[in-house]
């Protein structure tokens, strides 16, 4: 009996993996945790795993508290900064100019070779446009434009490129996405591709798009970033959590973009 | 303390103590000996019959382990009467004793990796062959040897 039992749950382990390939897996011939990179089948929002009430809470615009930051967004965008003492609308117009402009980050800045989130972006072009002082990772007003530029996409679906310059840091992303880590020796594939839909206690796991942020977070009683977000997963394997504005988070950033490729983004979303 | 020097059979440091402890932790490494270089590669071992530690248990204290912040094991586990949500990324622990004997129980927490190297369920007693670990955390096990022999106890009531 003991011997047969134990089989039968290891039967039912490998059951339920190949009932997850199945599921994570568009390309035939991939298999497992460690396979090539493929996109959740079908792809699915952040908010769908949330709450009933958490997601009615994003798609009321007067109940959705992230709207506090766009709105507060609205308002920087047109304030003067910096030497010359030019607002965002000098040079961009107005909100319209800004429609897609989401869609497309993680992007590589030509100029300068490196791979920028919206937030980099936004700093970049403080600093050397408006010449202003630079705005910290993670700081208000940073999390307030980034959510106002990122609404002005809603709905549209995710398209970055990870061609040419962008290929690099996309193959790196993927890499680490695919990395156990901490000293729960846990990858990202393992939950959010292999189990997205089941239960980690009263959470269900995500498939881990990053098209809702900047997010409003209950949890965190207020708006927060895709790389905090990250710093708060690595945090709970117990893993040493990468820097605001690492290589590594950007990387991961534009591997989780690519893979949420055809998503509408949903900023700002309303997360538990 | 090292207990062997096999990467990843290099289990976790025992408590701080006795002849026997140290013992144990020598014939818990010649156990895993074989284990490769990492989690991944190591060969099927599919039992550990030695306890890590001698002495009592306390399959009570097991339990406050298994539910609480120590193990966190309902993150993953259910359990009937847990009387708050469980996850069901892996086996429910209900009848879990009736499904594998000791020994086998006290591989799947020490190192589940030994029978399913893709396990997602972490290494409880192992503290090499990991990456980027948290600096709280770097060089320690999950649970003690103590803590693993009091959950061991308890998941045998789970009939």
């Amino acid at each position: 009996m003991r011997a047969v039992l134990p089989c039968a749950w290891l039967l039912a382990v490998v059951l339920a993996c190949a009932g997850c390939t199945v599921r994570e897996s568009a390309d035939p011939g991939t298999t497992g945790v460690h396979a090539a990179p493929v996109r959740p089948v079908p792809l699915q929002q952040g908010s769908v795993f949330a709450p009933p009430s958490v997601q009615a809470m994003q798609a009321d615009e007067f109940e959705n508290p992230g709207m506090l930051w766009v709105a507060r967004g609205a308002k920087l965008w047109r304030q003067p900064e910096g030497s010359g003492a030019r607002s965002c609308a000098d040079c961009h117009g107005d909100a319209g100019s800004m429609r897609g402009a989401a869609t497309r980050y993680p992007q590589v800045d030509p100029a300068s070779g490196q791979l920028l989130d919206l937030e980099g972006r936004i700093m970049q072009c403080r600093s050397e446009r408006q010449q202003a002082a630079p705005l910290a990772w993670e700081s208000e007003p940073l999390l307030a434009l980034t959510a106002w530029v990122a609404f002005q996409s809603r709905g549209l679906p995710m398209q970055v490129s990870i061609d040419g310059p962008a290929r690099p840091f996309f193959e790196r992303g993927r890499e680490r996405y695919q990395q156990r880590v901490g000293q729960m020796n846990l990858s990202c594939s393992q939950c959010h591709d292999a189990n997205w839909g089941r239960q980690l206690g009263a959470e269900t796991i995500s498939q881990g798009h990053g098209t809702g942020y900047p997010v409003y977070r209950l949890e965190w009683q207020g708006a927060g970033s895709l790389q905090r977000r990250l710093r708060s997963c690595l945090s709970g394997v117990r893993a040493e959590m990468f820097p605001y504005g690492s290589q590594e988070h950007l990387e991961l950033s534009l591997y989780l973009a690519w893979r949420a490729g055809g998503l509408a983004i949903e900023a700002p979303g309303v997360r538990r | 303390m090292d207990t062997g020097g096999t990467r990843i059979g290099r289990v976790a440091g025992m408590r701080p103590g006795t002849m026997a402890t140290m013992a144990s932790a020598l014939l818990l490494a010649m156990t895993l000996m074989p284990a490769a270089a990492s989690l991944a590669a190591a060969p099927a071992v599919d039992a550990i019959e030695r306890p890590l530690v001698d002495g009592a248990t306390d399959p009570l204290r097991g339990r406050a382990i298994a539910l609480g912040r120590d193990g966190n094991c309902l993150l993953c586990h259910g359990l009937v009467d847990a009387g708050r949500p469980t996850g069901n990324l892996a086996p429910p622990l209900d009848g879990v004793a009736a499904r594998l004997g000791a020994g086998q129980i006290r591989q799947r927490v020490v190192n589940p990796a030994l029978t399913n190297p893709n396990t997602i369920m972490p290494a409880y007693f192992v503290v090499d062959g990991l990456r980027q670990v948290a600096e709280p955390w770097r060089g320690k096990p999950i649970l003690d040897a103590q803590q693993i022999e009091d959950l061991v106890a308890w998941l045998q009531t789970l009939r």
